[in-house]
């Protein structure tokens, strides 16, 4: 038998009573497909009084069209996420690159955009990180990232976020004191130890995706086990092109960061995408992506691999 | 906590009182006695729990018992029928995917939810539904071939 905290599990049938038991319920979290969040409770990381079931919300899993925008349901599984036919290519993409079919059945759009950070310090059991004195991101006092560090420097891994950033979408937030939308990025801060900057009580309802003419999007990443793994470093892009020169163009990078950040590239637009632009959009990466020791994999690699994905895929999207 | 959970296990609708806590594995494998579902890496990363929920595939290691409220759930042990094994069985047995046999239930429940939504799959639409579970004998050909055996 597995041990899981003593909690007790609501499974409540619209969102407003979601809110409602949020607001009742010191120290209780929301929890979807579980993918992530089971599998870290399973490791002693958190202690939940109870978990607020969202998959028996029923309005939270439909994709529809709001005028010209598509709103799609943060209880909509990847897989459906990647097989629906009105979602954009590059979110389909992203959808289909997290983790194996199994999971993707289960895992849905809000629980991937709020999934936990990650580092080879953290992810761990609970003897395994009780015999390394804990870290900063949880019981412990020390980052074993960045020795001198206030800060954690947990890795944000998603694949999802830097695809609905680089197509400019937006996420609906209800909580106790009504509803907000923010642009996707800002659900985002850089520390490991609490990157989202969603209220106490909140949930992520919505993501509202603008329609996008004359442009093209693609997501790419890297990962040890293509299978199924997290990215070890992650790029979206989405480029606009005004004949022989960029017109609009947005990237964002995930796998890097205790957040996925947008790269900004204005410099790049009114010229065309060739070996010069490549040259400053390698330097831009360089300067976003502070990749520390948190996988498995080496830090040279991942920083060298996110500009060769990110000029790979310009050249794709320019093509 | 506990919770009276009703769902249908391999076609028998049952009610039982749960844990809230309690994973669906061990649901399956200690409440139910049906042990056919293995537990494996407890991380999501070998599939060797994977039971079908709906048609679709789904650990068992990181789902809660209590959220199979309503749903269809059916493991290894559903797929024989009187005494028969399925074809998807028969195949697994007569091309030799099953060596060690420990991440034998959770391939053919994965490879079983491929067929339902696609009864004539590519080979690379097999390699693509099988890609959440590691096996550590086959080296993977004689599975892929099982499950081509049984798509014919």
């Amino acid at each position: 038998m597995n041990l899981l905290p003593d909690v007790r599990v609501h499974r409540p049938a619209t969102l407003e009573e979601a809110v409602r038991l949020k607001a009742a319920s010191e120290g209780a979290r929301f929890l979807a497909g579980g993918t992530d969040l089971l599998v870290n409770l399973r490791r002693g990381l958190g202690e939940p009084t109870a978990l607020i079931d969202l998959t028996a919300v029923a309005d939270l899993g439909a994709i529809r069209r709001e005028g010209e925008a598509l709103w799609v349901g943060a209880g909509v599984t990847l897989a459906d996420l990647a097989r629906h036919p009105d979602v954009p290519p590059a979110l389909a993409e992203a959808a289909l690159a997290v983790a194996g079919p199994t999971h993707r059945a289960a895992a849905t759009l809000g629980g991937n955009l709020c999934q936990d950070t990650r580092c080879v310090f953290y992810n761990q059991s609970q003897w395994w990180r009780e015999s390394n004195s804990f870290c900063l991101k949880k019981e412990g006092d020390k980052c074993q990232v960045v020795a001198k560090s206030d800060r954690c420097y947990a890795t944000y891994h998603g694949d999802i976020a830097p695809a609905l950033m680089v197509l400019d979408a937006e996420a609906l937030l209800v909580g106790p004191d009504g509803a907000r939308r923010v642009k996707v990025a800002e659900l985002y801060r850089e520390t490991g130890a609490s990157h989202l900057t969603l209220a106490e009580g909140e949930v992520l309802a919505v993501v509202v995706l603008p329609p996008l003419p004359g442009w093209r999007a693609a997501y790419r990443k890297v990962r040890i086990r293509d299978a199924i793994d997290f990215p070890l470093a992650g790029v979206a892009g989405a480029l606009k092109r005004n004949g022989d020169v960029i017109g609009g163009f947005r990237m964002a990078i995930t796998g890097t960061n205790s957040a996925p950040l947008a790269v900004d590239a204005a410099e790049l637009i009114g010229r065309p995408w060739d070996a010069d632009a490549a040259a400053v959009l390698a330097q831009l990466l360089r300067k976003k992506a502070s990749v520390l020791r948190t996988t498995i994999v080496g830090p040279a690699y991942r920083r060298r691999v996110i500009q060769g994905m990110a000029r790979k895929l310009v050249d794709e999207l320019w093509a | 906590m506990k919770s009276i959970l009703t769902l249908t296990v391999n076609g028998r609708r049952r009610e039982d009182l749960v844990p809230d806590n309690l994973l669906l594995l061990d649901y399956l494998r200690e409440q139910l006695g049906l042990t056919g579902t293995k537990q494996g890496c407890d991380g999501g990363e070998c599939g060797a729990c994977t039971v079908l929920v709906d048609d679709q595939p789904r650990l068992a290691c990181s789902t809660l018992a209590v959220q199979m409220q309503g749903r269809r759930v059916e493991t290894i042990e559903g797929l024989a029928k009187g005494g028969r094994m399925s074809r998807l069985q028969q195949a697994f047995h007569e091309k030799l995917g099953t060596q060690c046999g420990f991440c034998t239930p959770g391939m053919i429940m994965a490879a079983e939810a491929l067929l339902r939504r696609n009864p004539h799959p590519s080979r690379e639409e097999i390699k693509a539904a099988l890609a959440g579970n590691l096996c550590r004998c086959t080296g993977y050909v004689k599975i892929i071939e099982s499950v081509e055996a049984a798509s014919g």
